[in-house]
């Protein structure tokens, strides 16, 4: 007989109750917040019914701004007002300061070498000026929904690497926002456009954005949308034919010698010039210098083609290694969509569709479709529509490895595998008695470490002090669906569990991250105390509300003395959750996920008897 | 971890690829994290090693280089950190000859006859070993799976001379 399941009080047991979740485009350029509502999905606008809100964030004396009134600053005060900074997303200062172009601004090295922005609200990293962005569309959505959200979709451009994800997720972190996924930026847009319920076949996304490039090949098939590759250019954008536009008025200007604020209004004129250029063949530029006299210059359509066409080229290049990575032929896409405002470049448009043979999808906006396929994404991973279809299968964009002797890279898991992804790999030691051991995790395609960009140090400490190779480690990387890496040791005979430090190269140290926590709440040791029992009564609440789920879905696959006890710790959790004991509440939930491991495992188990429910078993 | 359970084949060279597929994505469906994204933490984590698991058993599976592989160390025939090298000398000199090739292949007129052609013979080689191996295979006897491996080993030449072969085709075209 089957057991009478009941609800925690003030835990509603109703799974269709409708939750709120968003979808947001982080842009290089500009950001986007978009939602499902009552089955449509758009864009929100702000108050005065703009859309998209420009990434940009200026820092002052009084305050911070972000968006259209920053960016109305950002000539008169180019060193406080931040542009692009997804640019400089898990970068050191040192990769930044060794590109091409120069900044504005006042930088300082953290500790990590990670840059840091000198302001009159002091020193920020990338990933707060980040947060600082997201700030206001969490709000937007907030308002215009109606509540508080349950969790967000950001999207990256496919070709992020650990650091740049990492960086992202930390950002949304320090607003306290849950993380549904990471989403890749093509992706999405091939959600958008609805592809997954038409058809099945394979599709190219073409997405050229203001800082990155990437091409992604999937194929469809029953509303599974399977990545086979990806490629691009994580340093390759508009920005970039901004910049050179920029460079080619100032020779014809003749301007030496320009200041950060000149260089600014160049750049905006330079934008301005591109844009006209997408619907006519030539239009006047104009420039007021500080001492009030114009400048005027007629730029033609041809000169800007001219100017880029190297850049293009460059993408076409891309598109075709990562036809041959997916294993397919550009005559077997089916579609190609277009994604970010830089595919409004006519030049652009003409050589994708000469390159594929197909006139590319260009009906919804390419600035709103990457946010429109992470709000529909997200509003199926908060609970929305447990009888959707839909599902996405990622890769990873470069190659994972570790240093090994010489500075040679050895590689653990390549790139353009689909994640999650889990490899082991055994060391063993080099001298007698050797205790511990130091790793270096690296990303990239190259074979010399230095080539490749650095993830992380580790040290693995705590192996048994045995003759010289006598130990074996196995250490096993794992990347999850958001290509966030993980790692995890053990000596093999012993079987002890190694610890593991893991420093992130350019990432933030979980010490700086939890600084960046305090300096956010500005409060009193009281304050942070209380914020942590909150945070685990919170944490306690999430597991009770899964697990009654779990239970009355798939309560069945327990005996009754297994269910029994389960009750019990629950039931104990639920006790506990009301005092205010955080450390209690923490060692309260340990306890409950060690009484449900089992449970777990069988709820996976019976998840893939049912999915092959009705299927022979292959010619036996 | 037997794969072939995984996805319930048995466990023979020759299996339906097309069927492989659909059944790699019934298990996604089953096993992903995005199904698991409202539960507990626990049972992320499982899903992720799971579908790491189910990930890692469909390229296995997929790659017939790798599928043979894979039967190899069920019958306990383990080739993935093996030393052993091809002792046959005319299958190495072949591979002398077509690297030779592949060297000249700049200093050509016409690359892309050259690298087509390369492409031909390539293919028709692995059909061969293929072939030989697909039958070794399937005989269950011990002596037969050791003349597998080496067809394996052979094939693995086969794939680093074909990765060669796109890189020049690719740095050609750009």
């Amino acid at each position: 007989m089957a057991l009478l399941q009941i609800a925690e009080p003030g835990q509603s047991a109703a799974p269709h109750q409708h939750r709120l979740a968003v979808g947001i485009d982080l842009g290089t350029t500009n950001s986007l917040v978009a939602a499902v509502r009552s089955g449509v999905t758009a864009t929100l606008p702000d108050e005065n019914g703009q859309h998209s809100l420009p990434s940009i964030v200026r820092y002052t004396q009084e305050g911070i701004e972000v968006g259209y009134v920053a960016a109305m600053s950002s000539a008169q005060d180019p060193k406080n007002t931040i542009v692009s900074v997804k640019r400089f997303m898990g970068r050191s200062l040192t990769d930044i300061q060794s590109g091409e172009q120069s900044f504005p601004y006042q930088f300082e090295a953290s500790e990590n070498g990670l840059p840091l922005f000198v302001t009159p609200q002091g020193r920020v990293n990338p990933v707060q000026v980040s947060a600082e962005i997201l700030r206001p569309l969490i709000e937007r959505a907030e308002k215009t929904l109606g509540g508080e959200l349950q969790g967000a979709v950001i999207t990256v451009p496919a070709y992020f690497d650990d650091s740049q994800r990492q960086g992202t997720k930390d950002a949304a972190s320090l607003l306290g926002i849950k993380v549904l996924r990471l989403l890749n930026e093509p992706t999405a847009a091939a959600i958008a456009y609805g592809l997954d319920s038409k058809q099945e076949g394979v599709i190219a996304i073409y997405d050229l954005g203001g800082g990155t490039f990437d091409i992604s090949i999937l194929r469809l098939n029953r509303g599974v949308f399977e990545v086979l590759a990806t490629g691009g250019d994580s340093a390759l954008g508009g920005d970039d034919f901004d910049h050179l536009l920029q460079a080619h008025m100032q020779q014809v200007w003749q301007l030496t010698d320009i200041d950060s604020q000149l260089s600014r209004q160049l750049l905006i004129e330079a934008r301005r010039v591109k844009e006209a250029l997408t619907d006519s063949s030539d239009t006047e530029a104009s420039l007021t210098l500080a001492d009030g006299s114009v400048l005027k210059q007629v730029v033609t359509k041809a000169q800007f083609e001219s100017l880029i066409a190297a850049l293009v080229k460059k993408t076409i290049a891309s598109c075709r290694r990562t036809l041959r990575d997916a294993g397919v032929t550009a005559d077997e896409v089916l579609e190609t969509v277009m994604v970010g405002g830089s595919t409004r470049v006519p030049l652009v448009r003409e050589q994708v569709e000469a390159f594929f043979g197909k006139a590319p999808l260009t009906s919804i906006d390419p600035d709103r479709v990457v946010a429109i396929g992470a709000a529909i994404q997200a509003d199926i991973l908060v609970g929305n529509k447990p009888e959707s279809e839909l599902l996405l299968l990622d890769v990873i964009p470069l190659s994972l490895g570790i240093e090994t002797m010489g500075g040679l890279v050895e590689k653990v898991v390549s790139r353009n595998t689909t994640i999650p992804v889990a490899r082991a790999q055994e060391f063993t030691t080099f001298k007698d008695g050797q205790t511990a051991m130091a790793f270096h995790v690296v990303q990239g395609e190259r074979e010399l470490v230095d080539d490749c960009r650095s993830l992380a140090r580790f040290t693995l400490k705590g192996i048994p002090p045995l003759a010289a190779g006598a130990a074996h480690i196995r250490v096993t990387f794992q990347v999850d669906a958001d290509g966030l890496l993980s790692v995890t040791a053990m000596e093999k005979s012993t079987g002890v569990q190694a610890s593991i430090q893991v420093k992130p190269s350019f990432g933030l140290s979980d010490t700086e991250i939890a600084t960046m926590l305090k300096d956010s709440m500005k409060h009193a040791k009281e304050d942070i105390r209380r914020r942590m029992l909150a945070e685990q009564q919170v944490e306690a609440a999430r597991v009770l509300e899964s697990l009654n789920a779990a239970l009355s879905k798939d309560g069945d696959l327990l005996t009754s003395d297994e269910r029994q006890q389960i009750d019990a710790v629950m039931a104990e959790l639920v006790q506990v959750a009301s005092s205010d004991d955080a450390d209690a509440i923490k060692k309260a939930i340990e306890i409950l996920d060690e009484h449900t491991q089992d449970f777990a495992a069988k709820r996976m188990d019976n998840s893939i008897r049912v999915a092959f429910k009705g299927q022979s078993i292959d010619k036996i | 971890m037997n794969y072939f359970e995984l996805f319930k084949f048995s466990p023979t060279f020759d299996i339906d690829t097309a069927v492989l597929a659909d059944r790699y994505r019934e298990l996604q469906r089953a096993v992903h994290p995005d199904k698991f994204a409202n539960d507990t933490e626990q049972q992320r984590l499982l899903s992720v090693q799971r579908t790491a698991q189910v990930n890692d058993g469909y390229q296995t599976l997929k790659d017939p280089i790798r599928r043979a592989e894979h039967i190899l160390s069920l019958r306990g025939i383990d080739l993935s950190h093996e030393t052993t090298t091809v002792k046959d000398t005319a299958f190495l000199m072949q591979q002398m000859e077509w690297r030779e090739a592949l060297e000249d292949i700049r200093e050509s007129t016409d690359h892309q006859a050259i690298i087509n052609e390369l492409y031909d013979s390539f293919a028709a080689y692995r059909l061969k070993l293929t072939k030989l191996l697909t039958a070794q295979l399937s005989s269950g006897s011990d002596e037969d799976a050791l003349l597998a491996a080496d067809q394996v080993r052979k094939l693995k030449f086969m794939a680093k001379l074909q990765d060669e072969l796109t890189r020049i085709e690719d740095a050609l075209l750009d």
